[in-house]
């Protein structure tokens, strides 16, 4: 049933975030009374994202605090800790519960955990003797949105432990999420798939299924869903980002929909915090173009801020008055934000530049096009030599490696030992997992050459009119996803009349992908 | 119908009736007054034990004879009591029945007869043994105060959680308190004891001597104390046969009564009522039933020919004796209106239509207009629907319900929801107060109980087919009401299987249940997991969707690989987790190892747990050549040889080179100075030529050593070009020094190397020698604000040259 319009319109996804907000200040409320919150460093940008301090100071919290590891004593009898189910910060918490006990004093302590509580953290309160002192709540902040468009779950450990580790505790919460996600906003007309983790989400969608009551009657959206495992494509990801927004990502690096700038971008003592996501028209305009045309953009936008500025010359009072009620604001606002993304592609030149992206992206087209393997080699070589960022040379490898359909034999050892040399051995565990997670290969002898295009995944890659009948479509990245897929996929949105919503279970970009699979 | 007012009596303005609710059929005749009585509020069950301390003769050997009966008089179950002495007898608010012993223990019993749990009111009740006990409600739990002989006081606001509380005793109280009560207010009881002419609140922590303000005649000795329903009244009879009524926190007085009758009487209670207007006292001697008002003429006398029982209700007195059941309570206002004789309610006249209309008279007519010209129609037919609720005889109600629904013909736009709702509520009120099932709830008691508890309550007396049909009735949500009832009946079914219904019953179970939503089928599996009866347990697992339900419970039993399996198709990883580490501790290691090696999924998961102890390189290495991985078992002795080095010169040369990768432990050995070692590192390693000059340019240009770099970058051609030293040199901060390489850079790379350098008019040369349009857009693209003409004109030519602008 294809609806005339041309792209259907986006739900509003900010229910969600008003769902997590309710269930959160519910979860505060099971203590009445002052309290403290102590919350994972991790989660700061998320929590921020939900709610305010000025929320969370109506329902009592008095104080935050990053749980960073240092005992805080003395505060509310009662403390809160907010954190994602991981060994270390459950052994922090049971660390400050300890030091309470030392000094004997004893309080009221809840731990909430997001979005759910696993069972290694029970094994873990219970080492450390604090089982019985504290009780556990779980928070399910799953999917949140970030920009209009995007859900993220904000989960950047999912790759690893999938990918990497085997480990499928996540796809339950990702089910869930999606099941959850149904029931608000009408379920999906057609699921689709490619890839291992994706074919085991949907069949725990399918089991979830009766637990979710449909909400909505079947009035809701008509939509589908494609479900897509990251490891289907690494070249992606691994590719230098050209957006705007990737460059945003890789120099001052996005969390959860908000950037912070230092000194050299604002030039003022004070760092300063913006949300990406909330419609500034100047951002959505750049965020998705390619950086060399962002300058120049810009530079036109201030002029046009400036002439509107300039009105004001040869106002009458009356008009003026008008003008300082009415667009004053207005443009003293865009002038703050015009500048901060003047200064901050400057300070994107400067680190992006200095490192010869030119080359770079060279030698990058050179591995897509599978000509000049030797020289690509050279490069590495030279960038290890250089003691380039591990992150950067472990892309350019990777990439090669991806691209070729693994090195041979021989090129891979020369490589590894430069890596070695330069970097330690014990990155021979890091190159373990890059081996494992299939970033990294040898040739296998009887594979021809021009791996990426006669690539099987680019071979099965169906055009979405051909399968969907509906005009919103849910991507979901199961292990992440980068700011130039998103891009992406908004461009194939606006030429081919769909609206895409992007669901992952984190944003990530090169850097953040590798080093997940770092270890040393 | 018969005339509605029949039974009423007027007190003042208002009306109160004593309903009928049953005659009782008790199963024998037996003496009230020789029994301890506890009836269970909200039309709850009747518990009677032979009193055997009013008998003069006791012999220890004696066995009081407890029965339990519905409130209609069936017996539901009768048992001989072989316990201790039995000092009080109540219900919980669970409908639980409490035996309050003399040596503290409470047992606690259900409806049916059978014992389920003790609780202990500590050591020195133990001792001094309990005298008096009362009981009352706090909240949801059920509170308990307990007097010793040595007149001390011990409370208990939740009877199967906290521990009795000792009050403080009040002062001078040698002989028994002549009356007691007590109540729940503001999160602590309270208890009111009178001694003589004395009256004390006790509070935890806390004694108070209190008057109550406004008593008309000195006293001499309070004879009973009573408070109300909801705790918050509060009546004391005194030696003078004065009433006095008023709030607990003996602040307010609310009346006075004077009955001019000194004795005692057997039961005083509160007649409660919901509207929240004046309620008044019930005392009851052997032979007459007092209703007594807040003021001296306010009173209504009932003649009793039997011993009776009081019960409090939330809205009015039930009055319990061997022949029948009645409930006593003041007639609601919208029935005083529309009963009252010669009323011109719009109900009244509504009622009386709408008789005149089956009737087949005109005046129906007449009576309809006289409704709407005061437009009253609405509240007319509400009042009927109203007034329906407080009426015990379904003729009566019928006529109510008819009157109301013949009015609504007669309204635009009127929601019948109130309407059909009270044809569905008294249907379920009608079935209830049947004497088969014996609940004779009010209506009012129904919206405090909630359908939801009644549902309970049917459950409790394990009326599940009724239940069910409740929940139908009024359409309950499956999850509250219909998979709630079932999941109760499987309990019950498996609580009361023969063994040879094992094999029978999971798929009789399943067949009744089904995959109604919301049916744990974990809960029955526990209970026949409680039960004993594994096997059972396991089978009704089976039908648990929801796994992680499923899985403790399988480890409950034992059913370690089944857990195992079902946990890996549930796809919860965590669950995995949770059976694998109960499974280590329970299995031997082979064992261990050999069922998880047929789960892949739980093996992978283990595996994370090994590798991060593999911490040691030793065990590394052999580990890799075990495993033929040449690459890595050489990379790590390699490493060992490169720990040892660094030891061995970190001491002699005081440097901390530990752990650092074999660039860096050069790069330092170079930096300062150590030459020799540092070449020795690179001949033991192997290291590359292209990687030692990389560092060696790197190290000079740090120490500032130009002269060195110079005659090292001629010491052989360079493998790694000279880019690298005009970059070295750069980065230390030497243009003057970075210029002496440009010359042999090749010629794609100088035009760059210029720039660096600032020697733009090398540039411009370099471009023009090249044509190179590359170049130019490079020179611009780094043009400096301020250039000298002589360079300006050098860059026109070029950009004449190559044809530009």
């Amino acid at each position: 049933m294809a609806r005339p319009c041309p792209a259907a319109s986006l739900p509003d996804f900010s229910i969600l975030n008003h769902n997590h907000r309710d269930q959160l200040i519910h979860l505060l409320e099971l203590l009445p009374g002052r309290k403290d919150l102590f919350i994972d460093p991790a989660l700061m940008p998320l929590l921020d994202r939900i709610t305010g301090s000025s929320v969370l100071k109506k329902h009592e919290v008095d104080k935050f605090f990053k749980l960073d590891g240092k005992h805080i004593p003395g505060g509310c009898e009662q403390r809160f800790f907010l954190i994602r189910p991981e060994e270390s910060m459950v052994k922090i918490v049971a660390d400050s519960l300890n030091a309470d006990k030392a000094c004997s004093f004893r309080r009221k302590c809840k731990i909430i955990f997001t979005p759910r509580k696993l069972f290694c953290c029970d094994t873990i309160l219970e080492l450390e003797g604090v089982y019985g002192d504290v009780s556990c709540e779980e928070w399910e902040c799953d999917l949140v949105p970030v920009y209009d468009d995007v859900l993220s779950m904000e989960i950047p450990a999912f790759f690893r432990d999938f990918f990497l580790e085997g480990n499928q505790c996540w796809l339950y919460t990702v089910a869930k999420s999606l099941c959850k996600l149904q029931s608000i906003y009408g379920t999906f007309g057609k699921v689709y798939g490619i890839g291992r983790s994706a074919k085991m989400v949907n069949e725990l969608m399918e089991a979830f299924s009766g637990d979710f009551e449909d909400g909505t009657n079947g009035k809701g959206n008509n939509w589908s869903l494609f479900l897509i495992d990251r490891d289907v494509d690494f070249v992606t990801p691994l590719c230098s980002q050209v957006t705007f927004q990737g460059l945003l990502d890789d120099v001052f690096t996005i969390k959860c929909g908000s950037v912070e700038f230092g000194s050299e971008v604002t030039g003022s003592e004070k760092n300063v915090k913006i949300n990406l996501g909330s419609g500034d028209k100047v951002f959505a305009e750049i965020c998705d173009q390619h950086f060399s045309n962002v300058f120049g953009f810009l530079s036109s936008k201030a002029k046009t801020l400036q002439a509107s500025y300039d009105k004001r010359h040869g106002m009458d009072i009356r008009n003026m008055k008008d003008f300082v009620a009415n667009e004053l604001r207005m443009l003293k606002q865009q002038h703050r934000f015009l500048s901060l993304y003047i200064g901050a592609c400057e300070v994107i030149m400067k680190k992006k530049m200095k490192g010869d992206l030119k080359e770079q992206l060279k030698v990058e087209h050179a591995l897509f096009e599978g000509t000049d393997t030797k020289r690509c080699i050279s490069y590495i070589e030279e960038c290890i030599n250089r003691q380039c960022p591990l992150p950067e040379v472990l892309r350019l490898l990777c990439l090669l490696s991806v691209t070729e359909g693994g090195l041979l034999p021989n090129d891979l050892r020369n490589l590894k030992n430069h890596l070695l040399q330069s970097y330690g051995t014990e990155q021979l565990l890091t190159l373990a997992n890059l081996r494992r997670a299939g970033l990294l290969a040898d040739q296998q002898p009887l594979e021809t050459m021009g791996k990426l295009v006669a690539d099987k995944t680019v071979g099965k890659a169906v055009d979405v009119s051909n399968v969907t009948s509906s005009h919103l479509v849910l991507v979901f990245f199961l292990g992440g996803c980068s700011f130039s897929e998103i891009a992406a996929l908004r461009f194939l949105g606006r030429s081919k009349g769909y609206r895409f919503v992007v669901g992952t279970t984190a944003l990530t970009n090169s850097p953040r992908l590798l080093e997940a699979l770092m270890d040393a | 119908m018969a005339l509605v007012t029949a039974d009423w009596s007027p007190m003042g303005d208002a009306f109160y009736r004593k309903t009928e609710l049953y005659a009782m059929s008790w199963s024998s005749k037996f003496d009230i007054s020789n029994h301890l009585v506890a009836a269970a509020p909200y039309g709850g069950p009747l518990a009677l034990m032979q009193d055997i301390s009013r008998h003069e003769k006791v012999s220890a050997s004696v066995r009081p004879k407890v029965s339990i009966f519905t409130a209609s008089g069936n017996e539901i179950c009768s048992f001989l009591w072989k316990s201790g002495r039995v000092i009080h007898l109540a219900w919980s608010l669970a409908e639980d029945l409490l035996f309050v012993q003399d040596d503290g223990q409470v047992l606690t019993y259900d409806i049916f007869g059978s014992y389920k749990g003790t609780c202990t009111l500590g050591n020195e009740v133990k001792t001094t043994k309990a005298a008096e006990a009362r009981t009352f409600s706090c909240l949801s739990h059920t509170g308990l105060a307990v007097m010793t002989s040595a007149l001390r006081f011990m409370v208990t606001t939740n009877l199967s959680k906290h521990r009795a509380m000792n009050y403080p005793e009040p002062p001078a109280l040698c002989a028994p308190p002549s009356c007691w009560a007590a109540c729940y207010q503001d999160r602590r009881a309270i208890l009111i004891v009178a001694s003589a002419h004395d009256l004390f609140l006790l509070e935890p922590g806390n004694v108070t001597l209190v008057t109550p303000p406004g008593l008309s005649v000195p006293v001499n000795c309070y004879l009973d104390a009573s408070v109300s329903f909801n705790g918050k009244l509060l009546a004391l009879y005194t030696d003078s046969g004065h009433i006095w009524m008023g709030h607990t926190t003996l602040k307010e007085k609310i009346g006075e009564f004077e009955t001019r009758n000194p004795m005692r009487p057997v039961q005083l209670e509160w007649c409660d009522n919901v509207d929240g207007s004046v309620p008044a006292v019930v005392a009851m001697w052997d032979e007459m039933l007092l209703v007594a008002g807040p003021k001296r003429d306010l009173q209504i006398q009932y003649p009793l020919d039997s011993p009776s029982y009081l019960v409090p209700e939330m809205d009015g007195v039930r009055v319990l004796n061997i022949t029948a059941h009645d409930f006593l309570h003041r007639v609601p206002d919208s029935c005083v209106e529309v009963f009252r004789i010669g009323s011109m309610a719009p109900g009244a006249l509504l009622l009386e239509a709408s008789k005149e209309y089956e009737a087949g008279s005109q005046k129906a007519d007449e009576y309809l207009r006289e409704i709407r010209e005061k437009s009253g129609l609405e509240h007319a037919v509400e009042q009927c629907i109203t007034t329906a609720a407080y009426e015990y005889e379904p003729t009566t109600q019928k006529a109510l319900l008819r009157a109301a629904s013949f009015g609504k013909c007669f309204l635009q736009a009127y929601r019948p929801e109130n309407f059909v709702e009270m044809c569905r509520t008294l249907r379920l009120l009608n079935a209830l107060r049947d004497y088969t099932v014996g609940l004779p709830l009010s209506y009012t008691q129904l919206q405090q109980l909630t359908v939801t508890v009644l549902v309970d309550r049917l459950v409790q007396r394990r009326m599940f087919p009724l239940a069910i049909r409740v929940c139908e009735l009024l359409h309950l949500p499956e999850r509250q009401g219909r998979s709630r009832v079932l999941e109760h009946w499987a309990c019950y079914k498996v609580m009361t299987m023969k063994a040879e219904d094992e094999e029978r019953l999971p798929k009789l179970i399943h067949e009744r249940l089904g995959d109604t939503t919301g049916i744990s089928y974990e809960e029955v599996a526990a209970r026949a997991t409680d039960m004993g009866r594994t096997e059972l347990a396991v089978r009704l697992l089976d039908y648990e969707a929801r796994a992680e339900k499923q899985v403790p419970l399988l480890m409950r039993l034992k059913r370690w690989e089944l857990a195992l399996l079902k946990a890996i198709e549930s796809g919860d990883t965590d669950l995995v987790y949770m059976v694998i580490v109960d499974l280590k501790g329970v299995l031997n290691q082979t064992d261990f190892y050999f069922t998880l090696r047929k789960y892949p999924v739980a093996r992978n998961l283990q595996l994370k747990d090994l590798e991060s102890q593999i911490s040691a390189l030793n065990d590394a290495a052999t580990e890799f050549s075990k495993a033929k991985n040449d690459f890595a078992a050489k990379a790590t002795e390699e490493q060992f040889r490169l720990l040892r080095q660094q030891k061995q010169h970190s001491q002699k040369l005081g440097l901390d080179l530990l752990h650092l990768s074999l660039h860096a432990t050069i790069l330092k050995l170079l930096r300062s100075g150590h030459v020799a070692i540092a070449e020795r590192f690179v001949r033991d390693h192997r290291l590359p030529d292209r990687r030692w000059w990389w560092l060696k340019v790197e190290a000079l240009a740090y120490l500032g050593d130009w002269q060195e770099l110079e005659k090292f970058s001629k010491s052989k051609k360079s493998p790694i070009g000279y880019q690298p030293f005009v970059d070295a040199c750069l980065k230390h901060g030497n243009r003057f020094e970075a210029r002496k390489y440009i010359h042999k850079l090749p010629p794609e790379q100088k035009v760059k190397g210029c720039l660096a350098t600032g020697e733009l008019e090398m540039a411009i040369d370099t471009a023009s020698e090249r044509k190179s349009e590359d170049d130019l857009a490079l020179i611009l693209s780094r043009l400096p604000s301020s250039i000298e003409p002589r360079v300006n004109d050098k860059l026109e030519a070029l950009r004449n040259q190559l044809g530009r602008r």
